[in-house]
């Protein structure tokens, strides 16, 4: 063993689902972390260990790939980091090459391009117990010698599974003088080639046993069932948003709880002032009102970890690919678009699973059209007022109105989402092509830590970009101050209150008030804030009966025609900072923010003018 | 297995395959899909494993349409649309 001295730059290459991640996990522990890299929207997971010797070690985790010939954003990150060109990364010393043991193909074609990069190679045999189990012989020193690089075998999930590969990362020694790389993209001759070889490998150095019926084949043949598979995405489906209404509901109520108290406190013994309103108004109110859902995100994440370790996610874009390729979509987008139903923020994080950069664009830019959660309480109050209690058919009309604004949503994003292929991308049809992985147990640590992630991003996010931006809309709606002899509600004094009389003239033809223009602005925040907005600007007082005060208000207030068109405004609901400014993180641009506040902002006009106007004209 | 002695037979599109069709890749040729695909198409194809003599097979079919098709390559199971698995020509088996 080579004396262990210095740290050394490793990086994980592998295929997707070859338990490259678990692998990452079992070496690092909690010694990891999650960013981006630099510049660029691709998610970089980095970590630490020590070898048995003492050897500091440090680790990135490359985003899956079958090649270096990079497509998605995700594998320039691979090409870029393993050919040392990354901005801000070291140069790393070695690749630990991780392969699915029952399934050794296309990761050798790819050891085989990673060679010509002149560096060391780690080849791990990962899930060499399932492999051993099927029956499946590898011989691993006729392998190595044959490939020229270390082949060692690995169980991720098991306790003491990577000993032979910290053995091995023991005996590297960081490239002192970086060695010129010789890796070109190959063409797809040498592509075949280099099957030829990787062939004549696993013809001279694997055992496979000839027939294997395995757990996989026959979960599919229920899972991809026309019939019974579709049923069961139903099921699964609607399991989940059970999951995430239901089940987050007692915790957040908790939250929410939690932060009228703390605003309560803050009330009781904090004089009243402009500082106070920050803290109340403003950061406990703004961020109360984001942190409430992360219960929900929680919830939503843990199913999707769930669902994609078990091998499951593959299958459902399987069954939608159809449906969601009419509109130009992936069938990947899926499950982000469902995840909007929650929150859209959720799901334009989630679009991280479309390798395409454009089916991924398109998956954001529509995402927000899904009725997410904070929509409800604006649709409960606007319904419960205006709808008559009265039952068409077996149905409730009330209930009726809601699923149609569901439904609205929904088509609309399948429209919009063919349009945009349509009208700019013409032509530019991406393929589907996608493994469908091996079932798998999920391990349990392994989506424990994917959840904590997810939430910790979340929360990230929620204290930085989130929190500004509620700083900003609560400068906007105090400053300045009413006037000591004020009648109206101060926030008719403020910013926002002369952004609200100057919009007027603007949504007029849809039928708006300056107190809605103000409650949209206030509502940018998030789009359940603008109910408590019209509380304020109408002046009702205490929270508790307000809801309930202030829709028999508004029916008096308000014509039907203007609550339909408000109803209509919220389908698109343009205005939620918050997924804004994801969807800046996430496209790494102003650019993409600004059209879909643009798209939203148009169809919401367009959709409340036209209910506007043909409720006036049918006499409403 | 490599099969070239068998280029003199006539080969069928996995893009018009039905369920059960099973077979070995006899080429890829992109430009027997319709429309107009991805430049690389080829090689997307080739690094996820279909490539000249491996055997395949369609084991399900998409519950909307028919499509995408789910296909054994290998030992492996690979998802994919009618209009790219056009590119792919297969050599039946003979129990087709």
């Amino acid at each position: 063993m080579a004396e262990a001295s210095g740290a050394i730059h490793l990086a994980l290459v592998g295929n997707p689902n070859c338990g490259k991640t678990s692998l990452f996990n079992a070496l690092t522990g909690s010694r990891q972390k999650v960013a981006n890299y630099a510049g660029v929207t691709v998610e970089r997971k980095a970590g630490v260990f020590s070898t048995p010797s003492g050897r500091k070690v440090h680790i990135l985790d490359l985003p899956g790939t079958y090649s270096l010939r990079a497509r998605s954003p995700d594998e320039v990150v691979t090409r870029d980091a393993v050919l040392g060109k990354l901005q801000g990364e070291d140069p790393i010393d070695a690749f630990v090459c991780v392969a699915d043991a029952t399934n050794l193909r296309l990761m050798l074609r790819l050891v085989l391009e990673l060679k010509q990069v002149n560096r060391p190679i780690i080849l791990v045999l990962n899930m060499s117990d399932i492999a051993q189990s099927r029956g499946i012989r590898i011989d691993s020193e006729r392998l190595s010698r044959e490939l020229g690089v270390a082949v060692v075998p690995a169980v991720a999930v098991k306790k003491g599974g990577t000993e032979a590969l910290l053995e091995q990362i023991d005996t590297l020694s960081p490239v002192s003088s970086p060695v010129a790389s010789n890796w070109q993209e190959p063409d797809s001759s040498q592509v075949r080639n280099s099957h030829r070889i990787v062939e004549r490998l696993l013809r001279e150095c694997v055992d496979m046993p000839e027939e294997h019926h395995n757990w996989t084949d026959r979960i599919d043949r229920v899972l991809l069932h026309p019939v019974a598979g579709v049923l069961i995405l139903l099921a699964v489906l609607f399991l989940m948003f059970q999951a995430v209404f239901s089940w987050a509901t007692p915790l957040m109520d908790m939250i929410t709880l939690g932060f009228d108290s703390l605003a309560g406190v803050i009330q009781q013994y904090m004089p009243e002032g402009m500082l106070r309103s920050l803290l109340v108004d403003g950061i406990i109110a703004g961020v109360g009102g984001v942190l409430v859902f992360l219960p929900q995100i929680m919830i939503l994440f843990l199913f999707i970890i769930l669902l994609e370790d078990f091998g499951y996610m593959a299958r459902a874009a399987f069954l939608m690919d159809r449906i969601m390729g009419r509109a130009g979509l992936h069938g990947r987008s899926f499950i982000p678009l469902l995840s909007s139903f929650a929150c859209a923020i959720p799901g334009i994080m989630g679009t991280r699973v479309i390798n395409n950069w454009r089916d991924r664009l398109v998956t954001i830019l529509v995402a927000p059209l899904m009725t997410c959660s904070a929509r409800i309480p604006v649709y409960t109050l606007i319904i419960a007022a205006f709808i008559p209690k009265a039952k068409v058919g077996v149905f409730e009309l009330q209930g009726l109105v809601m699923f149609g604004l569901y439904g609205a949503g929904i088509v609309s994003a399948l429209v919009v989402a063919g349009i945009v292929r349509k009208l700019f991308w013409r032509g530019e049809s991406e393929a589907f092509i996608m493994e469908l992985p091996e079932y798998k147990v999920p391990d349990v640590s392994n989506v424990v830590r994917g959840v904590l992630q997810r939430a910790k991003i979340f929360l990230r996010r929620a204290g930085t970009i989130i929190l500004s931006m509620m700083i900003l809309i609560w400068f906007l709606s105090s400053v300045p101050s009413a006037p000591a002899d004020a009648t109206d509600p101060a926030i008719n004094y403020s910013l926002a209150g002369m952004i609200g009389h100057t919009l007027e003239p603007l949504l007029a033809p849809i039928g708006f008030n300056w107190q809605i223009a103000i409650a949209l602005i206030v509502g940018m925040a998030a789009r359940e804030v603008a109910v408590g907005a019209l509380g304020t600007i109408y002046a009702i007082g205490s929270e508790e009966h307000m809801a309930g005060a202030l829709g028999g208000l508004l029916s008096a207030q308000w014509s039907l025609a203007t609550a339909l068109s408000f109803l209509a405004w919220y389908i698109f609901a343009p205005q939620c900072a918050s997924t804004l400014a994801v969807v800046r993180r996430e496209t790494n641009s102003i650019r993409w923010p600004l059209v879909m506040f643009g798209y939203m902002f148009a169809l919401a006009y367009m959709a409340s003018f036209l209910v506007y106007h043909l409720t006036v004209f049918l006499g409403g | 297995m490599i099969y070239e002695d068998l280029t003199e037979c006539s080969s069928v599109s996995l893009g018009q395959g039905r369920v059960g069709l099973s077979g070995v890749v006899a080429a890829i040729d992109t430009s027997q899909c319709p429309g107009q695909v991805e430049s690389d198409l080829e090689r997307m194809l080739l690094e996820i494993g279909l490539i000249e003599g491996t055997p395949v097979e369609i084991t399900h079919e998409g519950p909307f349409g028919r499509d995408p098709i789910a296909v054994r390559v290998g030992n492996m199971r690979v998802a994919l649309r009618r209009r790219e698995a056009c590119a792919v020509q297969i050599y039946l088996n003979e129990e087709n």
